[in-house]
């Protein structure tokens, strides 16, 4: 199982196994990680399951569709590496990747 | 002060069917939104968006589900309470008194919480500074336009409301519209309609800026907007209006005494009652174990729940379970002709 770092936005860092085919929202929730409130249950129609990307690993997630990228247009202070972590679906390739938690989702 | 048998807060899917299953058994009941239309999430969030997985419906929209539950409710139920949002809800003798933030009240002798992840409510900037002008000059939603009228107004947002209203306030403001990216999501011919008036320079577009901040005293005098690549621009303006959609928040729920976890409510599986006496949970809102926060899962809480309630409303009589295939009863409740 891939391990993935959520870092919240106090800096505390959670990093945890999330079984492939998980979205990165799903192992949030799953372990109560604070931060990651996703109200619509990961239908994205709410953004409220925002999380920065690093940077380097940006290029590495699947392309956002359509959709997605209207719904971060109502996340809190969304930024160029934002993505809905409802919509990003866990992989061996995953293995090692990190997401920043915004200050708070609405 | 509105006296019934039930109030349902939340007019979602889940609320709107559990009107049918409490005028089935005879029950009356009134509803409370805090929105200003019926629908729930499935108007709010995704009215146009397909659902696949309610039973014998293939294929519906948002809308067309919230439509079609209006009209299977009809003979119970035609007018909501709306634009209203419940604040208190307090016991006495035996019955509960519900007030909403426009004053009305309710005694119900149940209620039935139905509401999804908690009301509508704007979402509003991320700036601090937002909120000390927050109702004044800061907006989330317009109720007169003529204050607007030869001033600078500066729109953030996107989606339809924000092109829509900077098209509409161009005709007597200075506008300027704001976006965190260059493509807009409303729709194409506001899209068209608002470029158009930036070439006739009606409209100033600044495309892959948000706010950073707001400055005046005690009316707002500027605005300094951060391009994504950190550059600042700073903009006067009279008024900041943002349009940023809805996000739903627990609100006053929380504040009623109830079990929480994780924002949900813990209920039982046999009627879905919380841990008050005559208070029910159904829907996204209650939790237990194997909870699935599916339209239909809350259909079935919503019929348990109404059945729940009936020894609060008719505590001398007995319910007796029957079909609406072939109670008589049921029938003439639901107005059929024969």
């Amino acid at each position: 199982m891939p391990k993935i770092t959520y870092i919240e936005n106090s800096g505390k860092s959670h990093t945890i196994e999330v079984s492939n085919g998980l979205t990165i929202m799903e192992g949030a929730v799953q372990n109560n990680i604070p931060g990651i409130d996703a109200d619509c249950g990961g239908s994205m129609a709410c953004a409220t399951c925002h999380v920065y990307v690093k940077e380097e690993w940006f290029d590495k997630l699947s392309k956002k569709e359509e959709g997605e990228e209207d719904m971060l247009d109502m996340a809190f202070e969304p930024n160029k590496f934002s993505r809905l972590s409802c919509q990003v679906i866990v992989s061996d390739e995953l293995e090692g990747l990190v997401v920043n938690i915004p200050i708070k989702q609405g | 002060m509105i006296k019934t048998d039930t109030l349902i807060i939340g007019a979602g899917p889940v609320g709107l069917f559990c009107v049918h299953q409490l005028g089935i058994i005879g029950l009356k009941c009134e509803v409370v939104d805090n929105l200003d239309k019926v629908g729930g999430q499935c108007i709010e969030l995704y009215p146009d968006k397909p659902i696949y997985d309610i039973p014998a419906v293939p294929e519906c929209t948002g809308e067309e589900l919230t439509k079609n539950l209006i009209e299977q409710i009809k003979p119970f139920k035609k007018n909501f309470y709306l634009g209203e949002r419940v604040e208190e809800l307090k016991k006495e003798k035996k019955k509960w008194i519900v007030k909403t933030n426009k004053g009305t009240v309710f005694e119900a002798s149940s209620i039935i919480i139905a509401g999804g992840v908690g009301s509508f409510e704007p979402r509003k900037f991320p700036t601090k500074t937002a909120e000390k002008y927050e109702g004044k000059n800061v907006l989330y939603s317009i109720k007169d336009k003529k204050i607007f009228k030869d001033k600078t107004v500066s729109i953030f947002g996107g989606g339809d409301s924000a092109l829509d209203w900077a098209i509409e306030l161009s005709n007597t403001s200075k506008v300027v519209l704001i976006h965190r990216r260059d493509e807009f999501r409303g729709a194409q011919a506001s899209i068209d309609k608002v470029k158009q008036l930036k070439e006739q320079n009606k409209i100033e577009i600044y495309t892959r800026y948000q706010l950073n901040s707001i400055n005046g005293n005690n009316e707002v005098e500027n605005i300094i907007i951060k391009h994504e690549e950190g550059e600042e621009k700073e903009i006067k303006t009279d008024y900041v209006l943002g349009f940023f959609g809805l996000i739903m928040q627990l609100g006053p729920i929380a504040e009623w005494g109830l079990n929480l976890d994780k924002k949900m409510i813990p209920v039982n599986t046999e009627n879905f009652e919380t841990d008050k006496e005559g208070i029910f949970a159904i829907g996204d809102i209650c939790t237990y174990p194997g909870k699935l926060k599916l339209i239909l899962s809350g259909f079935h809480e919503g019929a348990l729940a109404a059945r729940g309630s009936f020894k609060y409303a008719k505590p001398d009589e007995k319910l007796r379970f029957e079909f609406t295939t072939t109670s008589k009863v049921a029938q003439e409740r639901l107005g059929v002709k024969k």
